[in-house]
């Protein structure tokens, strides 16, 4: 689901780690504090649009539709993020995050938004509030670990949510793209058949499906991903 | 005197007294593969340092800077394939399986498609162009590459060999395909791309034969009477031009996405080697030809 921590530097094994390794200028530590602090504003936001049209409607069916504009807005912002690695104010891997970024957008926009049928689903609701309490802590975390005062809550907080979030929100995505199979099937949404011009072809359903089956050791490594962290920053006793 | 230690642990893996100063790291890998035969020399990486670069084969033991007990770090590099070897299973790999879709095996497509032929012959003349090139390559393999280095972890090979056979079943797939549309502009464009095809591919040959050992060239390579070394003008890997050239006729010869595709990511990494390439030559010879460029003449 998210990166290692951005602004800080992974704690290196058996020595002590430094602050920050090469940190980040002072011009891009001002630039990330306010993508981070911008970015888990608008995830509040979602958060206070679903509390807030549960109470209103009484039921948590069909709540997509009151955050849906939020949602893909700072879903999609969080492509910049790539951007932070690649240019290097944000110590992490362009792959790594990219597949996470892509992973996330892909499911906000070519599953969720291209197939209508699936936007009343509670699968959707599911990853939704995982994705929301999620990012709300990680971006709150980064906030603050740019500015160096990470209050220890914050970062418990995102390590022990983790575990019930990350199942949770891959279950949500799992559920939500099996219920989209049928219509893209029907309707063979984003396919292409022979014969044609350039003889190729693009069976968007048997694609959904191997996006389900890579699901299986792409999110069994990200599982790992944060107990390792964990047990890490564990051993060489630092605290960020 | 020599000690070995692992890398990792550190622990002394053997102690080969009576080694002669003027003994190789390739004696010293004998001797060493003869105490432990599992990891036999092309697998073993020797330093002088835990972190530091491996010692080649060639090196004497007295020019190196150690005292009278030399210590050296093993590292176990995996199971080891020669490069002919690899290079032998990557294309191998795409000659039979383009093969196996020109032919419709059974399963590839629908039963009743099953050993039949298309009614195209540009379908017949992509196969010929393909399994040439293939065979080309192999006899290149066998007969003319010398390679440098003497192996290629096991994982590289799997993973090149996935990428060669994957590619090759993928646009193999279509150009065979029963539905398969034949290009646009017909004869045409079917006949200026086998042309281009055949000068690239005997560019491509003529560069292989005379100018590719592959240790450290003594001089440059420089443009001879043979009209195809011309390129030499203008790139430092003109083989690498010319297999671009070879793809992107084909390309257009199949006008198949797939094939496109295929040749753009072929493109980007040649171009990699190729201006790797032309660095080493920039950097060994004070007077390289400065209108040189690595891969695309004047441009890249």
């Amino acid at each position: 689901m998210s990166a290692a921590a951005q602004g800080t530097s992974k704690a290196a094994h058996g020595d002590v780690a430094p602050k920050k390794k090469k940190g980040p200028g002072a011009l891009a530590t001002a630039y990330l504090v306010i993508y981070n602090v911008v970015m888990t504003a608008g995830w509040l936001v979602i958060a206070v649009g679903l509390v807030r049209a549960y109470v209103a409607r009484g039921s948590y069916h069909g709540l997509y539709y009151s955050i849906e504009k939020p949602l893909k807005f700072f879903q999609t912002g969080a492509l910049l993020e790539i951007l932070h690695c690649a240019v290097g104010i944000v110590p992490s891997s362009v792959v790594l995050t990219g597949f996470q970024v892509l992973s996330r957008v892909f499911l906000t926009w070519a599953v969720t938004h291209s197939v209508r049928e699936v936007q009343s689903e509670d699968s959707v609701l599911l990853f939704v509030t995982a994705w929301t309490v999620t990012e709300i802590i990680r971006y709150s975390f980064y906030t603050f670990s740019l500015l160096n005062h990470l209050p220890y809550l914050i970062k418990w907080a995102r390590y022990t949510f983790f575990i019930l979030l990350y199942p949770m929100g891959v279950t949500g995505e799992l559920l939500t793209i099996y219920a989209a199979l049928p219509y893209v099937q029907k309707t063979g949404l984003y396919s292409v058949t022979l014969p044609n011009k350039y003889n190729f072809s693009f069976d968007y359903y048997t694609f959904l499906i191997l996006i389900m089956i890579s699901y299986i050791p792409r999110k069994s490594i990200g599982r790992l991903h944060f107990p390792l962290q964990k047990s890490a920053i564990r051993k060489t006793g630092y605290t960020g | 005197v020599v000690e070995v230690l692992d890398a990792k642990t550190r622990e002394q893996l053997c102690f080969l007294d009576k080694v002669e100063p003027h003994s190789t790291i390739g004696d010293i890998k004998s001797l060493f593969y003869k105490l432990y035969p599992r990891w036999y020399p092309a697998r073993q990486s020797l330093t002088l340092d835990p972190k530091g670069k491996f010692l080649r084969d060639e090196e004497i033991l007295q020019s190196l800077p150690v005292g009278t007990t030399a210590t050296m770090y093993f590292k176990d590099l995996g199971p080891q394939l020669g490069w002919t070897t690899v290079f032998f299973a990557e294309n191998i790999g795409p000659l039979l399986i383009y093969l196996l879709f020109y032919f419709r095996v059974p399963y590839i497509y629908s039963d009743r498609c099953a050993f039949t032929s298309s009614p195209h012959k540009v379908v017949t003349m992509a196969c010929v162009c393909h399994t040439f090139h293939y065979l080309k390559r192999l006899i290149e393999t066998i007969f003319v590459h010398r390679f440098s280095h003497g192996s290629m972890p096991l994982r590289t090979i799997v993973k090149n060999c996935l990428y060669y056979w994957g590619f090759s079943a993928w646009l193999a797939y279509y150009i065979n395909h029963p539905l398969y549309t034949p290009p646009s502009y017909g004869e045409v464009q079917v006949h200026y791309a086998m042309v281009i095809f055949a000068i690239c591919e005997m560019g491509n040959f003529s560069i292989h034969l005379t100018y590719l050992p592959a240790h450290a060239l003594i001089r440059f390579p420089v443009p001879s009477k043979n009209p195809f070394t011309w390129l030499f003008f203008f790139v430092s890997c003109p083989n690498h031009t010319y297999e671009v050239g070879t793809w992107v006729s084909f390309s257009i010869m199949t006008q198949c996405l797939p094939v496109a595709v295929f040749t753009v990511l072929g493109f980007i990494q040649m171009t990699v080697w190729a201006k790797g390439k032309h660095r080493a030559y920039v950097r060994e010879f004070k007077d390289y030809p400065a209108v040189r460029v690595a891969i695309i003449p004047l441009i890249l």
